[in-house]
C-alpha cells in the first residue's frame, strides 16, 4: 500500500507533447510508471515515444485506456481549464505541476471541485512519488518532476509545499537506508487542491506508513491546522520543518503563497503550533530525517 | 505588482466606484491646471497627495525638511507652492525605509468634507479559498491594530466566486457599518463596484482606507473612496495589458528588476552572505540555516528548476552588485539537473565575474561526484560543503 497512487496506477499526461511535459513523461516511463495516455488538443492520434497514445480530450483517454489519474503540464493560462477537464472526465486524481496559474482561476477551480469525486494535488508542485522496489526505487509511480532515483521503497510519508526541500528530506532518508511509502508535494500556491492535513490523514490511515515528515513554510495557516489535528488524532510520529524564519514580512518568497502578511503566517507561529502538537521540529533542514528517526 | 493611489482610483472609477475628482500631475504646470479646473468647478478646498508605493505618506517628511506628503490647499497659488515643495523631492515614511522614495507624481483632488471614516477591503481568504470582504467602522487607522484590539469591529462577508458578490451581501455590509439608510443605495453600488474591481482586475487585494461618508456642497451625504490601494496578482498580469502599463519601475528595487529578466527570483536583504539556490523552499531554508549558524543572509535567490549557465552567471552578477556581500553560498539539489552541468555553470560564472570573495558550494543529487571534481579542478578557491549544515557553517566561518 501507499497513499494516492500505487505502481499500478494508470497515468495520463495532459500536455505530453510540450517540452516540459514530454521530458517528464519520458522520465516517468524510464522509472517504470504506467504512463498510458497523453492529451494535447489537436494532436489526437499521435503516439508519444512510439508507445503512448495521444488523445484530443481527457474523456477519450479515459474511455480508451482506463486512466484514473492525470499529471497536468499545461501552461498557466490554460491550466485551470485542463484541471476542470480532468474533473469532468471523472478522474480520481489530478496532479497539477504548472507554476504561475492566476489565483482567481484556482479560486474557480476549487469551487468547482466542491462535491466532485476528483482530488487535486497542487498546482505549482513537484508531484507524487510512490517508490517501487526496483533499482533506485524504479517500478514505482512517479507523477510530476521529482527525481525518481533519490527515493527508496519504505515506510515514511513525506508531505511538503516545496519541491527541493522534499527532495532534501527524501534524500536524507534514503542515505540513511530508510525508505518512503509516498512523497507528496502539495505546492506553493495560496489556493491548492490538497492541504497538509488532507495528506496527514491519509498517512495516518495507511498501514504502510509508520512515520511522517511534514515540511511547511511561511504564509497561510495550513500547517497550524494540520498540527492541531495531529495533536488530537495522529497515531504516528511526525517530524516537521518550517522554512522562512528569516523571510522579511510582506514579501513573496518565490512561491506565490509564501508571504507573511498582516503579521499572519509567520514561521515562529507555525513552529510553536508544531511544538504544541508534539511534532518534533528540525532546527535546520539538514536534520529533517535524523529528527524523525530519533522518535521512530 | 502594486500600483499608485491615482491608478487604483482610476480602476475603481471604471467600475462605478465614487472617488473624489482629481488628476495625476507630473509637473508644476499640470498641478496648476488641475487645481484651477477643480476650483472653477466649485471646489473650495483641494488635497495634494504624493504618489509613492508606501503608506504613512501624510506623516512622512521630505529629505528637504518639508513636512508631510499630503497637504490641503485653499488656492491655486497655495497648490503651486506646495507642489514645488513636493515634486521631485524624496519622501521618507515609516514604510519607505531611510532611503525614501522620489515623488514623481502628485494627485491633485477635491478635498472631501468627511463626516465619518470607515474601512473596506477585498482579499483572498486562504482558509476558504474564496474572496472575502472586510469592513469596519474604524477607518483611517491601522486595520491590523483594530483586528488585534477590537476584532468585533471588523465584519467579514465571504463571496461565492461562482456568483460574485450579490446585492444583499452589499446591503448587509452597509447595515453592519451603521450607514444611514438613505445611503444604502449608494453604498451598495460602491461595494459591488469594489468587488468587481477586485475580481475583474485579478487583484490580490483592494483596500479603501478610509472609505468616507462625505458631505456634498448641497449638504446631502454621499460615500466615497478617499484613499485606495490595489495589489495585483502577478500571475494574471498577462491578461491585463492596460494594468501592466501602470507598472512603475522606479518603485521597484533595480536588482530585483534585473533578476526578473533572467527568470530569477531575487529579494535583497540586509546581511552579508549571499545565497544562490534552486527552489523557493530550499532558498528560504538556506537563508534560515545561515542565520541559525550565526551568519546574516544578504538575499533570497531562487534560480528555479533549470539553473542554466546563463542564469547562474546572471545570478552571480546580481549578487555581487550588492556591496554588502562578503561571501557566497551556492546550494543546489540537482534532482533532474545534472550536478556536473551546474558545477560548470558555477565555475564559468565565478571566472567571468572575477570572483574575489569566499565561495562555498554544496551540490547534491545527479552526477554529484563529477560535479565536485569539476569544482575541485577549476583552479578556483572555492570551498566544498557536504551537507547544508556543513556548507552554512563553512561560509559563516570565513565571512
Amino acid at each position: 500500500m501507499a497513499i494516492l497512487v500505487t505502481p499500478e496506477t494508470k497515468v495520463l499526461v495532459q500536455g505530453i507533447t510540450g517540452s516540459f511535459g514530454g521530458r517528464h513523461a519520458q522520465l516517468s516511463l524510464e522509472y517504470g510508471s504506467q504512463i498510458v495516455a497523453g492529451v494535447t488538443p489537436g494532436k489526437g492520434g499521435q503516439t508519444f515515444e512510439d508507445k503512448v497514445p495521444v488523445f484530443d480530450t481527457v474523456a477519450q483517454a479515459v474511455a480508451e485506456t482506463g486512466t484514473t489519474t492525470s499529471a497536468v503540464f499545461v501552461p498557466p493560462p490554460f491550466a485551470a481549464d485542463a484541471i476542470l477537464e480532468g474533473v469532468d472526465a471523472g478522474l480520481d486524481l489530478v496532479v497539477c505541476i504548472t507554476e504561475g496559474i492566476p489565483v482567481n482561476d484556482m479560486v474557480k477551480v476549487k469551487r468547482a471541485l466542491e462535491g466532485s469525486k476528483t482530488r487535486l494535488i497542487g498546482p505549482n508542485c513537484p508531484g507524487i512519488v510512490t517508490p517501487g522496489d526496483g533499482k533506485q526505487s524504479s517500478g514505482g509511480c512517479r507523477i510530476g518532476i521529482a527525481p525518481g532515483y533519490i527515493h527508496k521503497k519504505g515506510n515514511i510519508g513525506v508531505v511538503s509545499r516545496s519541491g527541493t526541500l522534499t527532495y532534501e528530506a527524501v534524500w536524507q532518508l534514503t542515505c540513511r537506508g530508510v525508505g518512503q511509502s509516498t512523497c507528496v508535494g502539495i505546492g506553493g500556491d495560496p489556493v491548492n487542491g490538497t492541504s497538509h492535513l488532507d495528506v496527514i490523514k491519509m498517512f495516518n490511515d495507511d498501514p504502510d506508513t509508520h512515520g511522517i515528515i511534514m515540511i511547511g513554510e511561511i504564509g497561510g495557516s495550513a500547517e497550524e491546522e494540520a498540527a492541531a489535528w495531529i495533536r488530537d488524532n495522529c497515531k504516528k510520529p511526525v517530524a516537521g520543518f518550517i522554512a522562512g524564519t528569516t523571510a522579511p514580512p510582506g514579501r513573496r518568497m518565490g512561491h506565490a503563497g509564501a508571504i507573511v502578511s498582516g503579521g499572519k503566517g509567520t514561521a515562529e507561529a507555525k513552529i510553536e503550533a508544531f511544538r504544541e502538537a508534539g511534532i518534533q521540529v528540525a532546527q535546520t533542514p539538514s536534520e529533517m530525517a535524523d529528527v524523525l528517526l530519533k522518535v521512530m | 505588482m502594486n500600483i499608485h493611489e491615482y491608478q487604483a482610483k482610476e480602476l475603481l472609477a471604471r467600475n462605478g466606484v465614487n472617488v473624489p475628482s482629481g488628476k495625476a500631475c507630473k509637473s508644476i504646470e499640470e498641478a496648476q491646471t488641475a487645481a484651477q479646473a477643480l476650483f472653477d468647478a466649485g471646489q473650495s478646498m483641494l488635497v495634494i497627495k504624493s504618489q509613492i508605493h508606501a503608506g504613512g505618506r501624510g506623516k512622512g517628511t521630505f529629505k528637504s525638511g518639508f513636512q508631510g506628503g499630503v497637504h490641503l490647499c485653499k488656492s491655486v497659488e497655495e497648490t503651486v507652492e506646495t507642489a514645488k515643495a513636493m515634486l521631485g523631492e524624496v519622501l521618507v515614511t515609516k514604510q519607505t525605509g531611510p532611503e525614501g522614495r522620489e515623488v514623481k507624481t502628485l494627485l491633485v483632488a477635491s478635498a472631501e468634507k468627511i463626516v465619518k471614516e470607515l474601512y473596506l477591503a477585498v482579499l483572498l481568504d486562504r482558509n476558504t479559498s474564496k474572496p472575502i470582504v472586510m469592513a469596519s467602522t474604524e477607518g483611517g487607522v491601522d486595520i491590523e491594530e483594530v483586528a488585534e484590539k477590537t476584532p468585533e469591529k471588523i465584519v467579514k462577508e465571504t463571496i461565492d466566486p461562482a456568483m460574485g458578490m450579490m446585492p444583499y451581501q452589499a446591503r448587509k455590509i452597509a447595515a453592519a457599518l451603521n450607514l444611514p439608510s438613505s445611503l444604502t443605495g449608494q453604498a451598495t453600488k460602491l461595494l459591488m463596484g469594489v468587488y468587481k474591481t477586485f475580481w475583474s482586475c485579478d487583484a490580490s487585494m483592494v483596500e479603501i482606507n478610509p472609505l468616507c461618508i462625505v458631505e456634498n456642497v448641497d449638504e446631502t451625504q454621499g460615500i466615497a473612496a478617499v484613499d485606495a490601494k490595489i495589489s495585483l496578482d502577478d500571475n494574471a498580469l498577462y491578461r491585463h495589458k492596460d494594468i501592466l502599463e501602470m507598472r512603475d519601475l522606479a518603485e521597484e528595487a533595480p536588482l530585483e528588476i534585473e533578476a526578473g529578466k533572467f527568470d530569477l527570483n531575487y529579494i535583497k536583504l540586509h546581511g552579508n552572505i549571499a545565497c544562490l539556490v534552486n527552489g523557493a523552499g530550499l532558498a528560504m531554508a538556506t537563508m534560515d540555516i545561515i542565520k541559525h549558524y550565526g551568519g546574516d543572509p544578504a538575499n533570497f535567490l531562487d534560480v528555479g528548476g533549470g539553473a542554466s549557465r546563463e542564469q547562474v552567471t546572471a545570478a552571480f552578477k546580481i549578487i555581487l552588485s550588492d556591496p554588502n556581500v562578503k561571501g557566497i553560498l551556492v546550494n543546489i539539489f540537482g534532482g533532474i539537473m545534472q550536478c556536473d552541468v551546474i558545477a560548470e555553470g558555477v565555475v564559468s560564472a565565478a571566472k567571468e565575474t572575477n570572483l574575489s570573495i569566499p565561495l562555498v558550494v554544496r551540490l547534491e543529487g545527479n552526477n554529484v561526484e563529477i560535479g565536485k571534481k569539476i569544482l575541485n579542478e577549476s583552479g578556483l578557491e572555492l570551498i566544498s560543503g557536504d551537507s547544508m549544515a556543513d556548507a552554512a557553517k563553512k561560509i559563516v566561518a570565513v565571512v
